[in-house]
């Protein structure tokens, strides 16, 4: 600085000397910056936990980052990206799992939608109202690790709670569904957890739950039957009403119960197919034993006959009816409806006494059946119900019948048959109105005949009104009979009185009727 | 520089500077004498990459946590602005997406670009450099307005148990790039920017001569 003379003035600052570091301490703080970054990173994906995919059926109520997976009430995850799959038909989600939750992630780990749900009389899931819906957990048994999953439509039942699986074959679903519950003497053992169609389509595949203690006790003899609503029947004995519940009245349900035999069995394996009976007591029906098909021809209307209807000897049931048609025989031109019935005596618990075992079965059964024939055997139509008119078949013997055999070519084997006495009275009440039509054709004309007397009988009266109206006439007061009678009866006191004075001049005078009267003769 | 003289920081005096190689104090005050802040590039570039390291954890950490009884959301700074877009609150959106997302990024490469340029010697567009120091001087005070409504949004939400709001880590983060960029801005001397211009000119003076 040579030039600043003119600066002389101007005071000069001290000399200081000064510590110098090479590295400024200012680097210090991007330091600390990077490593406060570093350790954040590193802690993030250390605590990133697992990656997996699940697919649902519908993305409905689901939302990336902010549906949770819950696992016993914890977050154990969240859905990160939800979108539609390449065909369309289903929905991937893709959900981060919280640090260290590898171990749940096993191949029979199941996920669900928990949602607002109504199944039965029970009401679940009503808190995602609010929160929105979640994805629930239940964990698999598995060892194998898996990373993708598949949804279930709904909550698994069961779940933790022991207790077996089994399958209802049923015909018609009735009142039943998702939840339905399930009663073992009452008692609520288990529910229905799905239903399904078989593949032909011909009955429906129940899939129920019955948990633990109540599973010991359904084994291979099990009858299950649908308990929904009220089971009403009217006995002699009066009215019967059974139900298992009143949530079973309401939402349906399904009971069961074991025989009771001298051997108790063991329980049913898991996923047993039982039927599902429509009640108790076709649930308890024993099995057929030794059916026999018979064909009964009747020609008479088989109105009020079912099949199902019993088949009664004596008033006991031995079999019911089996099928109804109807035949027009062209050449007969005679409309007639073939019964067919099933009967089995052993089913029915009919004792059997005096067979002989050793014999041939067929030429035996054959030989009875004819011999009964031939004693009369005929089925016949009763009214089993006034009210509803229902019929059913029985069985009697008719030994005034004319004589019938069987023909054992047919088959099944028709058995004769009888008008029953239904026809009978239909016959009689028939006639009895015939001759009452007779009695009131004949009554008609008597009736008719009575009404000319009395017709004669009127014109009698008219006439002698007439004739007392002349006779009235005659004896009037103002009548000339009366006044002639009047004159007559005048004239006949004169006439009276002349011959009182007669009687008097003679009573003083008798000699008069000889002499005659003497003018001068006073008395 | 040229005449060798410098100013005090604290009282404004004008001084001769002290004889030697060390620089020294003011008469007046005893305030440190220098001609240009010391190590001045260096420490705005430490701040600066402090601020960028930050910048990054600052937009990808959840700044706000709302607690409500359906259950817990986490929303970064851009989480937010997505959340605000909408055909009404736009404006709103796009104050958070300035304040928040592109001040701080652009304060941060504007003084890297002063950095460099200085650094390098260059001698054009010596006003605008200087114009953008001022402008990111100006707006840095403006940066903590994120801050700020965060801090009052966790205050005064506190519906406990119907809703709560709780700050994230990501605040720290962005009111640490908010505090560095500011020293950066602090620790940056303009002075320098025209420094070499001034070392060019001398240069060519000299060459005349």
């Amino acid at each position: 600085m040579p030039d600043n003379e003119n600066l002389s003035n101007v005071p000069e600052a001290k000399a200081v000397p000064k510590k110098r570091t090479r590295l400024s301490l200012v680097w210090v703080i991007p330091i600390v910056a990077a490593v406060a970054g570093v350790w954040i990173a590193v802690t993030k994906i250390l605590e990133k936990g697992p990656e997996i995919t699940i697919t649902f059926s519908t993305g409905d109520g689901l939302e990336a980052n902010k549906t949770k997976i819950v696992y016993d009430g914890l977050t154990i995850g969240t859905l990160t990206s939800i979108k539609l799959a390449t065909d369309h038909t289903h929905v991937i989600a893709k959900a981060e799992m919280s640090p260290k939750t590898e171990s749940f992630l096993v191949k029979d780990l199941k996920f669900w939608v928990v949602k607002p749900r109504m199944s039965g009389l029970s009401v679940s899931g009503l808190g995602t109202l609010i929160s929105g819906y979640y994805i629930g957990v239940q964990l698999g048994e598995s060892k194998e690790s898996e990373r993708s999953f598949a949804a279930l439509e709904s909550p698994p039942v069961g779940g933790d709670v022991p207790g077996h699986f089994f399958q209802l074959q049923t015909k018609t679903l009735g009142s039943l569904g998702e939840g339905t519950p399930i009663y073992f003497r009452q008692i609520q053992a288990g529910q229905v957890v799905s239903y399904e169609l078989d593949k032909e389509g011909k009955f429906l595949n129940v899939k129920i739950f019955v948990q633990s203690p109540y599973d010991q006790y359904v084994t291979p003899d099990t009858r299950f039957w649908n308990a929904s609503g009220v089971d009403l029947s009217l006995t002699a004995a009066g009215l019967h009403v059974q139900t298992e519940s009143v949530i079973s009245i309401l939402a349906g349900g399904i009971a069961f119960e074991t025989p009771v035999t001298d051997s108790p069995q063991a329980p049913a394996e898991a996923n047993t197919s039982f039927t599902l009976f429509d009640d108790r007591t076709a649930a308890f029906r024993p099995p057929p034993r030794d059916p026999h098909s018979y064909l009964l021809v009747f020609k008479q209307s088989v109105r009020g006959l079912s099949v199902g209807a019993p088949v009664e000897i004596g008033g006991i049931q031995i079999g019911e009816v089996t099928d109804i048609q109807a035949q027009f025989d062209a050449k007969a031109a005679e409309f007639s409806v073939p019964v067919t019935i099933s009967v089995d005596m052993a089913q029915h618990g009919v004792k059997l006494l005096n067979f002989p075992k050793s014999e041939d079965r067929a030429a035996n059964y054959k030989r009875i059946m004819d011999t009964l024939v031939a004693r009369g055997l005929r089925a016949e139509l009763k009214t089993g119900n006034l009210i509803s008119g229902s019929l059913f078949v029985a069985i009697n013997f008719f030994p005034d019948e004319p004589p019938a055999t069987i023909d054992w070519s047919q088959d099944p084997v028709q058995l004769p048959t009888r008008s029953g006495q239904l026809e009978a009275v239909e016959d009689s009440v028939a006639n009895l109105l015939k001759n009452l039509n007779q009695t009131v054709s004949n009554l008609n004309l008597t009736v008719s005949s009575a009404r000319g007397t009395l017709t004669n009988a009127d014109r009698l009266l008219t006439s002698s009104d007439k004739l007392m109206g002349n006779a009235n006439n005659l004896i009037a007061p103002d009548s000339a009979l009366n006044a002639e009678l009047n004159n007559m009866l005048l004239q006949g006191g004169d006439a009276a009185q002349a011959l009182r004075v007669l009687l008097d001049y003679l009573e003083r005078h008798p000699e008069a009727l000889i002499r005659g009267k003497t003018g001068d003769a006073k008395p | 520089m040229e005449h060798g003289l410098q100013s005090c920081h604290g009282c404004g005096l004008l001084s001769r500077p002290a004889p030697g190689k060390e620089e020294g104090r003011c008469p007046r005050c005893d305030e440190e004498l220098v001609f240009r802040k010391p190590a001045s590039l260096e420490r705005t570039m430490a701040y600066l990459i402090a601020a960028a390291v930050c910048y990054v954890p600052a937009n990808l950490l959840p700044v706000l946590t709302t607690n409500t009884a359906g259950g817990s959301e986490s929303d970064t700074i851009m989480q937010g602005v997505v959340l605000l877009w909408s055909p009404t609150g736009w404006p709103l959106s796009l104050i958070v997406l300035f304040a928040s997302i592109m001040i701080p990024s652009a304060k941060i490469l504007a003084l890297l670009y002063l950095v460099f340029t200085v650094k390098r010697g260059s001698i054009e567009n010596n006003a605008q450099r200087v114009r953008l120091y001022r402008m990111v001087e100006i707006v840095g005070r403006w940066s903590m307005v994120d801050v700020f409504v965060d801090t009052f949004t966790v205050s005064l939400i506190q519906l406990q148990p119907l809703m709560s709001v709780e700050p994230g880590p990501g605040l720290l983060f962005f009111a640490a790039v908010v505090v560095l960029t500011m020293l950066a801005v602090e620790s940056f001397d303009p002075r320098l920017i025209w420094d070499s211009a001034a070392a060019k000119e001398t240069k060519r003076e000299v060459q005349h001569a």
